[in-house]
């Protein structure tokens, strides 16, 4: 009987989670010319060929992939040199730095996404820039991604046994190869963790691009412009497609965990 | 290793200098000063005239706060009493929707909700009457709950996993029933996990200006869609909007220090985080 009601209850949540992405999803096929949301008038694949011939969409996701190409890679490399450099540091400058590192998670994004703006806005005035754009939503990424970078490489550095280091180097490994050789494969994984999490982060963000970007449009806002303007079937399209693309991307992940973990685990135990 | 690599979060710590401390600096400028650049504390004088819509920020917040946690709180822990196999398909089914744009899921929202949307189609199809749910304080809540939720779930979930059944059997040895049991071992022990949860989602739901825009309408205005209206919108004064979000900051502040509070005087003895 309890078990029954848990049942029911893990049905009733997945189906609140889910009711709405599938209707978004059912849409997306439907075929009519008002473009209605809520009356179904048959199996088309109009708004997929229309979403396909959007210049403005295609332009708005090329921007996104080549901002959050930008970030994860900048985000990843700054974030796991500052991991290293904060990991070296006493106590007190350590904790001011974590302090700093954790402000942009708990600050408010809108209040986040306002005080790069009106920086942005005052550096245009004062270097004569032209507007904002490319360059401040590269910026504002990078600087939203970073603390998620450190906080998933930190908890590899603190795993890693300190003499290691120390060790090749005793052993005639110059610093930097020592770095390359030792310490890096050692906490690749934190490393890897973070340049993903920062990838998908800059993806998907809205709020602080919306406020940096200018003129520039980027997937979300582009989004957003839509779902103010019109009402048209084009975004359940659009929606279909990203879900979709999310799900290939999380299968390829699950399988690829799959087939690794073996070997994984095998090395594991060489190592006990 | 210690000294040479001290020097590697340099580059860093100018980066955030510039991008998160100097922007903070400028937005406690702005509030500050007039549009010619004097000192003045007419700016967050004015805010007081919002009061209204900063209590329906804050209520509607609180609202979706608490019923994500009424809500997910079960949830959370039916999915830590199942198998290791179920567990990581529900946790990856719980985080899937957040993959999905957040504007996406609320326009979807949208079509649902409408006068003339799904529910009330399905309403009449039935024979009910038709109810009105788009452009209200409901639809808002409902957005938020349904957008955060999966913030709620999993820290939850994290805390409510690691509590080793012996605990929970020990107390039912020692004769405590399934009400004092929850009440008195599992409850205490998961509220670092509430407490987590409960800032990662009233912090972007009391901030939010996308889902009272598009489930709101017009006469449900919060905070951030102020905010948006002094920045980007019809009203441009970036003093008032500096204002606005320095005096959401103290909000926020307040709200976390409150919550840390509770932490540390539960926390004793609970031990259940690493």
């Amino acid at each position: 009987m309890k078990k029954a009601g848990a049942r029911l209850y893990t049905f009733l949540m997945f189906l609140f989670l889910y009711a709405p992405i599938l209707v978004l999803i059912v849409f997306s096929f439907n075929d009519t010319d008002t473009g209605s949301r809520s009356v179904w008038g048959g199996f088309s694949l109009r708004w997929y060929q229309k979403l396909f011939e959007d210049r403005l969409i295609l332009e708005a996701l090329c921007n996104t992939l080549l901002i959050a190409v930008i970030a994860a890679v900048g985000s990843t490399i700054l974030g796991t040199m500052a991991a290293i450099g904060i990991r070296s540091m006493k106590r007190i400058p350590r904790r001011i730095m974590m302090n700093v590192t954790n402000f942009p998670m708990v600050n408010p994004e809108i209040v986040t996404g306002v005080s790069l703006m009106l920086l942005f806005v005052f550096a245009v005035r004062l270097l004569g820039g032209r507007s904002l754009g490319m360059g401040s939503l590269i910026a504002a990424h990078i600087t939203f991604c970073l603390p998620y970078v450190i906080l998933s490489v930190l908890p590899k550095l603190r795993q890693m046994n300190p003499n290691l280091y120390e060790a090749a180097q005793d052993l005639g490994c110059p610093p930097v190869k020592a770095f390359f050789k030792v310490v890096l494969p050692e906490i690749l994984p934190g490393i890897v963790t973070g340049m993903i999490m920062a990838f998908t982060l800059s993806i998907d963000d809205f709020v602080i691009s919306y406020f940096t970007s200018g003129t520039t449009q980027t997937l979300p806002i582009y989004i957003y412009s839509m779902t103010r303007k019109r009402v048209s079937p084009e975004i359940n399209a659009l929606s279909t497609v990203l879900f979709g693309a999310v799900m290939v991307l999380l299968l390829i992940v699950n399988i690829r965990q799959k087939k690794e973990k073996p070997s994984w685990e095998k090395k594991e135990e060489e190592t006990l | 290793m210690k000294s040479n690599s001290k020097a590697l979060s340099a580059p860093y710590t100018v980066w955030m200098v510039i991008f998160i401390v100097v922007p903070m600096l400028l937005v406690g400028y702005f509030a500050f000063t007039d549009k010619s650049g004097q000192f003045t504390l007419e700016n967050l004088l004015s805010v007081g005239q919002y009061s209204n819509v900063f209590l329906r920020s804050i209520w509607l917040g609180a609202l979706a706060t608490v019923l994500s946690l009424l809500l997910g709180y079960p949830l959370a822990y039916i999915i830590a009493r199942m198998s290791e196999k179920q567990q990581s398909v529900m946790v990856m089914l719980t985080m899937l929707p957040m993959w999905m744009n957040f504007l996406l899921r609320t326009y979807a929202w949208m079509s649902l909700l409408e006068d003339n949307g799904l529910i009330n189609s399905a309403l009449s199809a039935l024979g009910l009457p038709k109810a009105h749910m788009i452009n209200t304080a409901g639809a808002v809540v409902l957005g938020m709950v349904y957008n955060y939720i999966p913030y709620m779930i999993l820290p939850l979930y994290s805390v409510l996993t690691k509590i080793d059944p012996s605990v929970i059997e020990a107390a039912q040895d020692l004769g405590a029933n399934d009400r004092k049991v929850f009440l008195r071992v599992v409850l205490p022990m998961s509220m670092p996990g509430m407490i987590s949860g409960v800032t990662m989602v009233f912090v972007p739901a009391v901030s939010t200006f996308i889902i009272s825009k598009m489930l709101g309408g017009g006469g449900n205005l919060l905070i951030g869609d102020l905010i948006d209206m002094q920045f980007l919108g019809s009203a441009y004064n970036p003093n008032l909007g500096s204002a606005i979000s320095l005096v959401l900051m103290v909000i926020i502040l307040i709200c976390m220090g409150i919550m840390n509070q509770f932490d540390d005087g539960e926390n004793v003895g609970g031990g259940v985080l690493p």
